[in-house]
């Protein structure tokens, strides 16, 4: 891989994205392409495996056999959605340990909302619905993003999460038609993670730093506004079927845009969980600097069955 | 001492009899049956394939991509090479 910035390198890397073509491991690329990549493919993975946290909170308390096998499998795939993208980012000449000492030490980030607790059960099925949810109308066009590799673990992953979302979903509407305290137990937990799933999609275009170049470069095909639009417009109707209120009095339907409007964002809060004061990111952080700690004997283990192996230390 | 030490090691899967098997990604494993298994976890957690290969990415030999013209020229311009470079009779059939 070469990242020069001679007009030659430049031009032929523009040719390749004006003719929509993807970009390969091995081609030259601008530097400012490969470390934009890099920073959000890597908060891409941090998310993944962050996020199987507060859901992995619920796994010993799920209220059913069958919940709890489809549980385990969501996280599981979670675990394996981190690794795909690692993978992905690895091809850009980053490590994977050099991945995650900077997300142990906060130099890089992840989904702010993995900072929010699963107080209930119901959580875990709301999870499913809004947060699967949004990161699929998030990734959909990722699938399609210019770097090869990046679009062809988001084809993977796309795949999986349906299934994340169909399980969150079910588990929803269970609750949703159960006794009047499971119901409660259900509109409670979208009231809480319904304006954090929106947050998802990033700051409003007028304020996205990173939109416009990534836009160019054919990473992002959409922008934030567009794809928290359409995300809206899909789930009014799927909360009207779990019979379920969505938090916002200002949500109507326009007959003249065809869209659902919705109400004013808190911004403030979405900065503020970014910048730590979230309710649970120095647990999230403590639990996986603690959970590469206690597995660190598994990797020394690995590398002396490999020099016992091959008998070639490293 | 880190998993990044590890060796890197290409997977490709078999997704049926009669199909080749075709590249899914990678991973890191300390020696090919550890690699074997751990391809078999990742990539086919759906039932994706019925064959896995593991390969080390350090064994793979690549063209270069910035020779993509020179290199892969020659074939193109051989268009002779292609059924229908040919022109025949309109009434034959079956060719």
């Amino acid at each position: 891989m070469t990242t020069l910035a001679d007009p030659g390198t430049v031009s032929r890397f523009d040719a390749l994205i004006a003719a929509d073509e993807r970009i390969e491991p091995r081609d030259e690329m601008p530097e400012a392409y490969r470390s934009t990549l890099i920073r959000q493919i890597a908060q891409h993975a941090h998310s993944e495996i962050i996020g199987m946290q507060p859901e992995g909170n619920w796994l010993t308390r799920a209220p059913s056999l069958r919940r709890k096998a489809i549980l385990l499998a969501k996280v599981q795939d979670e675990a394996g959605h981190g690794l795909y993208l690692y993978a992905a980012a690895e091809t850009l000449g980053v490590s994977r340990g050099e991945l995650l000492d900077a997300l142990h030490a906060g130099r890089q980030r992840y989904s702010s909302i993995f900072n929010y607790p699963t107080l209930t059960w119901a959580d875990v099925g709301a999870i499913g619905w809004l947060v699967d949810g949004a990161a699929i109308v998030n990734q959909i066009p990722l699938t399609r993003c210019s770097y090869g590799p990046y679009a062809r673990a988001m084809v993977r992953v796309c795949q999986e999460e349906s299934f994340h979302q169909r399980q969150g979903y079910e588990s929803l509407h269970t609750l949703a038609h159960g006794t009047e305290s499971q119901r409660a137990m259900a509109q409670d937990a979208v009231d809480r993670w319904w304006w954090p799933s929106l947050m998802m999609f990033g700051p409003p275009d007028s304020a996205s730093t990173h939109t416009s170049k990534s836009a160019a470069w054919k990473i992002k095909r959409h922008s934030n506004d567009e794809l928290r639009q359409r995300f809206v417009d899909l789930c009014v109707p799927q909360a009207e079927v779990l019979g379920l209120g969505l938090p916002d009095p200002d949500l109507r339907w326009n007959e003249a845009t065809g869209h659902y409007e919705y109400g004013e964002i808190d911004w403030s809060e979405f900065k503020a969980v970014l910048d730590g004061d979230g309710p649970c990111n120095r647990q999230r952080i403590e639990r996986r600097t603690a959970a590469h700690r206690d597995g660190q004997w598994v990797r020394e283990a690995a590398e002396a069955y490999r020099t016992k192996r091959t008998g070639a230390a490293r | 001492m880190n998993e990044a030490n590890l060796d890197l090691w290409e997977v490709f899967v078999r997704a049926r009899r009669g199909l080749s098997h075709q590249h899914v990604g990678s991973l890191h494993a300390p020696d090919a049956e550890v690699a074997l298994r751990r391809a078999r976890d990742l990539y086919t957690r759906r039932g994706e394939g019925v064959s896995i290969w593991v390969v080390p990415s350090g064994a793979v030999s690549a063209s270069d991509p910035g020779e993509k013209e020179p290199y892969f020229t020659p074939a193109r311009d051989k268009d002779y090479r292609y059924p229908t470079y040919y022109e025949l009779p309109r009434e034959v059939r079956g060719l």
